[in-house]
């Protein structure tokens, strides 16, 4: 029996390139057949795939190639030429990538076959995958339930076993907080690690391109091709993603904050959450208290700074060059305005109008200013928590995964789904989310569990999440839900 | 009739004659076909990001080592956000919060000194171009780098604001920072102008005049503002703080927008970029590697070859007049002198020069149109004795006129010169038979005549004979020796 674990199929087929055509053919019927239940890909490209089998095929050396034959999908505002980077949004309908991003470029160079794109929240806005032209992504666990956001189509193509790896993008916990609700693991980078070439920007100081798996080794692997420097983005860090670093569990040192979690976050989670210390003290971790008093101003400092990034970043798209275009106008002003208010959805809009206030005359200082701050603060505070330990440890959401349709219209509540996602944007670190291997005791829902490491310490955030996983403390796998990981 | 002071503050805008653009890779060229020259970043695709190009800041350092500017060892880039169509990106990335460099002077001729608020590096926009009902647009220019250098308002005429933009157009072409043609739009100057009441030292409103393309322009549409104000300032009207235009027909400024209209930019750090950390090494390469200030080469001129200051600073004012003035003095040394060198260009080779813009109708030259070669050849076989200095200017001048090699002209035209002293002997008889009253006159010390003579055989041998053989000659045959 096949897996969709990285080193399995490179494996596979580097043995044996051969078994690549049906192996394809099978992920597309599963798509096929699956997709229009969960809505999780937006696009699938068989042709081009096919050609890509014909081309790695051709190579010499296939198991030089860490991801020969690998399947992954990428969230659709990363750009691969002639894929989709419509990012769910009416304004760039149509519009194909023209170039490659540097992410892609990695991985294909590494022998990945990207097969699709994933939908997602308009513009990487939103926490549930509710705001998209393409429709609600569907929870694999309960269809009725969202998938979380904004990178939920990447997150259940990963759950859904469509790809070994799907690329999301985290600019407040876009990755994270789906791979939660999804039971995966989501993984966001020291800010500067991944290139942002291509990404479609939303939040340029908080985005950054992000891995979703279904095990601690695969994240490893694809992290070593795509965490490298790169001479197009000026913000990466200077030297590459080198590999997991060994972990003594007895040698650990674990931060909490209890009184964080104590009101507003859903019981069965801090239940589980409680399981799992206790679990990681038996392993020999140690766990302290500790405290980060300026966690609570991170949303709104968020969503001052995200928005007054994403009403300059959108600004491109305005209907003269590409994209959605409002023919009848009389002068450009009216072709701006119309373009645009016929191209981006409501969510987008209300982000758009807030950081343009944010940004304007007379506010910037009460706002902006305040806001860099704030995060100016936040990183002292947090940098002062690794005198005492060596991850901090947290909730990945305060909530199970909602249903469907029912907080829409809540922006508060889903602002607040945030609460432990952003403060690893704001700073910069690297942050996990593992899936706990007991869900909700009810629902049977996945829970996430979250760690922070330093900033650029990602090779020993990877390497501590994989001695836990070791340990089995991670995986909550569900036969239905995982069906074409394990059964191809 | 109150009198007014003049205060005026100047920002130019030049563009980096970097062979790529400021934040990607595409080439900054000139004149090809629209949209050749882009790429995702400079057309504001999504996704695409800036990277910046040092060599935009080491050619900009040379401006800010010339104007005796502090250089921020770190300094950053933010946003300025509003649309346009040639605007692809929605923001263009400039130096607001923090510039490279401030606090510059230059010095004008009257010993004033204008100081140099801020230079600060940016991005150019691209163009639309209106055709009938359509707009095109080309992104050929979009990202090109730019340095916008802001004065303090410290001119106080027209005359001085004009001084102060030739001296800066001249650094910028001396040191290669740019092309820093007008026409093309490689400088462009906005000034802005107002008025106060003698001595007060409380400001008027200021008028920005934005979008005149020449220096002549400049200066007009100063002096109609100056003018302007003090008549509406007469009338006790309030001057409206404002952008005018320069309309050169009429000769006057005219209202194109006023502060109520103006625009919210929106300013924020661009997060794409780090910051611009500039150390001591690579100040101290760009001042190694900058090419020689016009001030300097003229000392150089006078210290090395002994020119006078007036030839020294006219050859040192124009770069590339300097550096054929340089290369044919090392051709021709150590035959020529320096000072030969510096008469034949000025007197020769600069009206070569003016010729060749009256013919083509402009002020823009980049190049002397006379090869070098042929300029070391006159001079070479002049100092030979080969023509003489008459006739040296005359070879040029067919030489330049058709276009011909000087060494084919002097053995066509038989220019070479006459010094064979049997020959100069012999019309010189015949010159002292002609004119034995002349003769007789000399001989009985009326000294002068013997410019006469000299004249006669130059008169006879179309100015050929060598001036230093006709001399000792005459010299011998008018005494009777």
């Amino acid at each position: 029996m096949n897996s969709m674990k990285i080193s399995q199929i490179q494996k596979m087929f580097s043995e044996n390139p051969d078994l690549m055509t049906g192996f394809y053919e099978n992920i597309f019927k599963n798509i096929e057949s699956q997709n229009p239940e969960y809505n999780s890909i937006t696009h699938v490209y068989p042709d081009i795939v096919k050609k890509r089998i014909e081309e790695l095929s051709q190579i010499k050396n296939p198991q030089d190639y860490p991801l020969y034959g690998v399947p992954i999908v990428i969230k659709e505002n990363i750009q691969k030429k002639n894929y989709s980077v419509q990012c769910a949004s009416k304004i760039l309908e149509g519009y194909l990538g023209q170039y490659d991003s540097t992410a892609v470029s990695s991985l294909e160079k590494s022998g990945a076959i990207i097969i699709g794109t994933a939908n997602m929240d308009e513009f990487a806005m939103g926490s549930s995958n509710e705001y998209s032209i393409h429709g609600p992504v569907h929870n694999p666990f309960d269809k009725k339930r969202v998938s979380g956001g904004s990178s939920g189509g990447s997150a259940v193509s990963c759950a859904l076993g469509f790809a070994s790896v799907t690329l999301g993008s985290d600019t407040g916990g876009s990755v994270r907080q789906p791979a939660a609700f999804c039971g995966i693991y989501g993984y966001k980078p020291t800010y500067g690690r991944v290139s942002r070439y291509g990404l479609v920007a939303y939040g340029s100081s908080l985005d950054q391109i992000s891995p979703f798996t279904t095990s601690v080794d695969d994240l490893d692997t694809v992290m070593k091709v795509i965490g490298q420097t790169d001479p197009k983005d000026a913000t990466t860090l200077l030297h590459n993603y080198q590999g997991k670093k060994a972990c003594d569990l007895a040698q650990i040192k674990v931060g909490i904050m209890p009184s964080l979690w104590s009101k507003g976050v859903d019981k069965s989670i801090v239940e589980s959450i409680n399981k799992t210390i206790e679990q990681m003290k038996k392993l020999g971790v140690t766990i302290k208290n500790i405290d980060i008093p300026t966690i609570h101003k991170c949303i709104s400092t968020y969503y001052i700074i995200a928005s007054a990034e994403a009403s300059s970043n959108l600004a491109r798209f305005d209907g003269v060059r590409y994209g959605y275009r409002e023919e009848n106008s009389q002068s450009i002003q009216e072709l701006y305005t119309k373009s645009r208010s016929k191209g981006f959805g409501k969510e987008v809009k209300k982000r758009i109008m807030l950081g343009t206030f944010t940004l304007s005359q007379g506010h910037y200082d009460a706002f902006y200013e305040k806001g860099q701050q704030v995060r100016n603060y936040l990183k002292k505070e947090i940098a002062k928590a690794w005198d005492d330990v060596d991850f901090i440890l947290l909730p990945t959401t305060p909530t199970l995964p909602f249903s469907i349709g029912e907080k829409c219209e809540d922006t508060l509540f889903m602002y607040l789904n945030d609460l432990f996602t952003v403060p690893a944007n704001l700073t910069g670190i690297p942050a996990i989310s593992c899936p706990m291997i007991e869900g909700d005791k009810e629902t049977d829902l996945p829970i996430g569990l979250q760690f922070y490491a330093p900033y650029n310490e990602d090779e020993k955030l990877i390497g501590f999440a994989h001695a836990l996983e070791q340990k089995q403390l991670f995986g909550h796998h569900r036969s239905d839900v995982f069906m074409n990981q394990g059964g191809l | 009739m109150i009198e007014y002071d003049t205060v005026i503050g100047i920002e130019i805008h030049c563009q980096l004659a970097s062979q790529k653009k400021i934040f990607c890779q595409s080439e900054n060229a000139f004149g090809n076909s629209p949209n050749y020259h882009i790429d995702p970043t400079c057309t504001g695709l999504p996704g695409a990001l800036p990277v910046l190009n040092p060599k935009c800041v080491s050619l900009a350092l040379r401006l800010a080592l010339a104007t005796d500017s502090a250089i921020a060892p770190r300094s950053s880039f933010d946003r300025k956000n509003y649309f346009y169509p040639d605007n692809p990106k929605g923001y263009q990335i400039t130096q607001f919060r923090t510039p490279f460099c401030s606090e510059g002077k230059i010095t004008l001729k009257s010993g004033k000194k204008i100081r140099i608020q801020r230079i600060q590096l940016e991005e150019d926009a691209g163009k639309s171009i209106h055709v009938g009902d359509a707009s095109l647009l080309d992104y050929n220019r979009s990202g090109v780098g730019l340095i916008e250098i802001v004065s303090h308002p410290d001119i106080s005429s027209p005359e001085e604001a004009i001084e102060y933009l030739k001296i800066i157009h001249n650094l910028v072409v001396h040191l290669e920072i740019s092309d820093g043609n007008m026409e093309q739009g490689n400088f462009r100057a906005d000034a802005n102008v107002s008025i106060k009441p003698k001595g007060s030292p409380i400001l008027g409103n200021r008028v920005e005049i934005k979008n005149v393309n020449s220096f002549k322009y400049l200066e007009k549409a100063v002096q109609y503002e100056v003018q302007r104000q003090a008549r509406v300032l007469s009338e006790g009207q309030p001057i409206v703080q404002e952008t005018r235009g320069f309309d050169s027909d009429k000769n006057e400024t005219f209202s194109q927008r006023t502060k109520e209209d103006a625009q919210d930019y929106r300013y924020f750090p661009e997060p794409d970029l780090p910051d611009l950390l500039i150390s001591e090494e690579w100040i101290s390469s760009v001042k190694e590697s900058m090419p020689e200030l016009p001030q300097i080469r003229s000392l150089r001129y006078q210290d090395k070859y002994d020119l006078p200051v007036y030839d020294a600073d006219l050859i040192a004012s124009w770069k590339e007049g300097s550096q054929y003035f340089d290369n044919l003095l090392s051709r021709v040394s150590p035959q020529v002198t320096p000072k030969i060198v510096s008469n034949f260009y000025m007197a020769e080779i600069l009206k070569i020069v003016k010729i060749s813009q009256e013919n083509k109708g402009t002020q823009e030259i980049t190049e002397v149109p006379y090869p070098l070669d042929w300029a070391a050849t006159i001079l070479l076989e002049t100092q030979k004795g080969k023509i003489t200095g008459r006739l040296a200017k005359e070879v040029l001048d067919l030489s330049f006129e058709k276009n011909q090699d000087p060494k084919i002209i002097i053995q066509e035209k038989g220019f070479t010169v006459l010094d064979d002293p049997q020959a100069i002997e012999k019309v010189i008889i015949e010159i002292t038979l002609k004119h034995s009253s002349e003769v007789k006159a000399y001989q009985e010390g009326k000294e002068k005549l013997f410019g006469f003579f000299v004249g006669q055989v130059m008169k006879v041998t179309a100015g050929k004979a060598d001036p230093k053989v006709v001399n000792d000659i005459l010299k011998k045959v008018l005494l009777g020796k």
